[in-house]
Formats: structure tokens, sequence, C-alpha cells
């Protein structure tokens, strides 16, 4: 069994209208086991912009621990507020730095631009080939399940709600069909003015 | 060993609490060519001696202005050769901010970054300061609107470095100053920024000053580019 699958977990973003969305399950585990079922793997990044982490549970920890000491130090330098764009070309080159013995993680990025309010996401393999859509990413074990959803549901310019509803409903029936995923979700909804954080009810087995 | 004599800072306190080696650095920027730096509404204008010693010498194939980015430009009083190792850091310190941010370095990064360089060679053991003050200039868009502003540094051999409207270093510097205090207006275009620069200039120059023994380069919304000479030539005959 691949280690990238060894605590299970997913992680999806979407566009919308002048807003973003991304949601995470929250099962942590080991391998069928299932130790732990509030293990978010979404982090706030800054006022505008998220990061979600799929992959090894000790690696997760640790990226999102050092990227924010990256990015704490650019903010606290350069004086002004880390854009999507910088943090996705900052993480690139992190995990490019780890070529040869990688953090067995697969990030997800999503925010709005913190001066144009534009919406970004983004999500790379674990030594950083970023991709940067115009609808969605996924990441995790249940990928492509999340692919099918997605490909399904997704529509152009939706606003806050539709996009809630639309990435809840991916998220919930790709992970519903994936044994080590799931068990709970959580959604956040990115504005310009707000951000809107909601726990997802789910089957619990 | 002998090598270990030296291993220490040469740079140490006198007494008095001088660092008197960072003294002789500032010297010798004063005994080097006179440099002008100058920011407009809408850009930055350097001029500088580049006067050479023999006619033999081919005047247009060395250069004392250089581009660092597309957007970044530096000039230097002092020793030459100190100038292009600070040149080749600039430039790397560049690069690396692009590598890793993928976004061209911001002005008062690169200042604040070569600042630090140069005040390693303070406080390290077995090297001296640099003999040179640097001025550094470009257009980055302003943190509130999307308005692109131009910015004015220099960099001393001690590491401090500081924002300028308008200055002059090297020679007769302060005559350079008083002439440009007299001069400068908030309002100038690069135009006319360009015109005081070569003026300031021509105050202390000595000798006939020709398209060949300046070098002037400018700063706009399009980039750091340095003057061919020709167009030098232009701007020289408009100066009485």
């Amino acid at each position: 069994m691949s280690i990238m699958a060894y605590n299970g977990g997913c992680v999806v973003a979407m566009k919308g209208k002048e807003c973003v969305a991304i949601a995470t399950d929250l099962r942590f585990g080991l391998q069928a086991q299932t130790i732990d079922t509030n293990f978010e793997k979404v982090f706030p990044v800054n006022k505008h912009m998220y990061l979600g982490l799929a992959g090894l549970q000790t690696d997760i920890i640790t990226v999102y621990k050092r990227l924010m000491f990256r990015k704490n130090l650019y903010e606290i330098r350069e004086n002004r507020v880390m854009q999507p764009e910088r943090f996705a070309a900052m993480l690139s080159s992190f995990l490019y730095e780890h070529r040869f013995g990688p953090y067995f993680i697969e990030p997800v990025i999503a925010g709005l631009d913190p001066k144009t309010f534009k919406p970004f996401i983004c999500n790379m393999d674990l030594i950083g080939c970023a991709n940067m859509p115009d609808d969605f990413v996924v990441a995790g074990t249940c990928e492509e399940q999340l692919f099918g959803m997605c490909e399904t549901l997704w529509r152009e310019n939706m606003e806050p709600d539709d996009l809630f509803e639309t990435i809840s409903q991916a998220m919930l029936n790709a992970f519903d069909r994936d044994a080590i995923s799931g068990w709970g979700a959580k959604v956040y909804i990115i504005e310009k003015d707000k951000v809107t954080i909601r726990k997802l009810k789910t089957r619990m087995d | 060993m002998a090598s270990e004599r030296y291993s220490f800072s040469l740079t140490t306190f006198s007494p008095s609490g001088k660092l008197v080696q960072i003294e002789y650095a500032l010297a010798a920027v004063s005994a080097g060519a006179s440099t002008v730096g100058i920011k407009s509404a809408n850009g930055i204008v350097f001029a500088t001696e580049n006067k050479q010693k023999s006619l033999l010498y081919d005047e247009n194939s060395m250069h004392k202005i250089e581009n660092i980015t597309d957007n970044i430009g530096m000039v230097y009083s002092g020793m030459g050769p100190d100038y292009r190792l600070l040149v080749r850091q600039a430039r790397k310190i560049a690069q690396n901010y692009y590598m890793i941010y993928n976004e061209s370095i911001p002005t008062s990064q690169l200042v604040q970054r070569i600042a630090g360089v140069m005040q390693e060679y303070t406080q390290s053991g077995g090297v001296r300061p640099f003999g040179v003050s640097l001025l550094i200039c470009g257009m980055e868009p302003c943190p509130t609107s999307n308005k692109m502003i131009p910015l004015l540094f220099q960099c001393d051999p001690s590491g401090a470095y500081f924002a300028w409207k308008a200055t002059a270093m090297g020679k007769n510097s302060v005559n350079g100053k008083t002439f440009l205090e007299k001069r400068y207006s908030d309002d100038l275009e690069l135009d006319d920024a360009a015109h005081i620069a070569i003026l300031t200039l021509k105050e202390s120059f000595e000798g006939q000053m020709n398209e060949t023994n300046i070098e002037v380069g400018i700063c706009d919304a399009n980039g750091f580019r340095r003057l061919d000479p020709a167009t030098v030539k232009d701007y020289l005959a408009n100066i009485p």
C-alpha cells in the first residue's frame, strides 16, 4: 500500500463567482483502522486563503508548520499580505527542495487575491508540480471519485450558496465510495468580506 | 599559522567608538567619480562620469550603469572591482527571489538584501568593507493603488541605506547636493530630471563633457535601461 494512502483522507477546492470553496473530510486512520474522526486537513493561511493537505498525517502537520514559518517571515519582511500566486510558487519550490526525499502530501490551495479578490485555486503533486485550472482541484485517496463528482456537478459562476451545495455533494458522494475517507466533512466558503465554515454530518461507517 | 593573524575582522572599534575602516571606505567613495540620481514623477534618472585615462581606451565596451532585473538598475561611486562583485550578488539575489516567488523582486527588498551583504563585510573575518556607495532604482506597483511608483535608494559601505528624491555621490557630492536642492521639485518630468542630472554632473566636470565620458540610465514604466551614446548626445545638445 502506498504511504500516501496510509492515513486516508481527501481535500477538494472549487472556484465560484467572486468566491472559492475548499472542503476536507475528517477521518484520521491507520490503514483500515479509524483512529479519529475529527482531523481537519484544511488550514487557514491568511484572511482570504486556505491550504488543504492530503496524504501522510505527520507530513501534513510538518508541511503546514514549515509553510507558515516561511509565509510569516515573508509577510513581516515585506510588510504585505501574501497573494495566493506567491504562496503557491513558494510551496512549489519548497516541495521541490525535497525532490529526492519528498513530504508525502498533495496540497490544495484556495483563496482570493488580497487586492483584487480574484478567485484562485491550485493543486500540486508531492514534488510541487502545480496545476491551476479554472474549475476545481482534488487530492487524496478518493481523487478519482472526486473527479467524477466534480465533473458532473460543477458549473461556471456559481454563487456562494450554490457553490456550497455543489462542493458538499461532490465531497459526500465521492468519499462514500472510499473506505478510508469520510467520517464527517468541513466546508469553507471564502468570499470577499466573509468566510463561512460549515461542518457536515455524514455516514460514519 | 600566518594566515590566522588576519582571520579576525579588520573592522574593529577605535577607542572613541568609531569604525575607522568604514570611514576610509567612505573616503574611497568620495574620491570616486561623481554620480547623480534623481527621482521624477514618472521615473528615475542616473547620470555618472565615465572618464577614460587615455585616448586609447575603448570607451563603449565598459559600463558603470547596470541592469539588475528588467525593472531595477544600479550605479556606483568608488572602486570598480568592488562594484562588479555587488552587481553579481544583486543579480543572484534577484533571480533567487524570482525562483521562489515567481515574481520579480521589489526594489526595497533588493536594497535591503544588498545592504545586508555590505554589512557582513564590515563584521566578518579576513575581509574589508566595500569601497563603493551604490545607487539603486526601480519602479514598482504602489501597495494601495495599481499606479507604478519610482524608488531611489543609496547603499553605503557600512550597510546603511537611504531613500532619496535626488542625490549626488563621489567627488564634489556636497556641491552636487546643494545644486540639486536648488533645482529639485516634486513635479519634475523624466526628461527634466535627465536634464538636471546632466547639469549637476557638468557643474563639477573637468574638461569637455560628451556622450563617451558620461553614462545615463533611465527607469520608467517600461523598465530600466542604459541610454546609448547617440541618445546621450541628444540630451547634451540641449544643454548650454
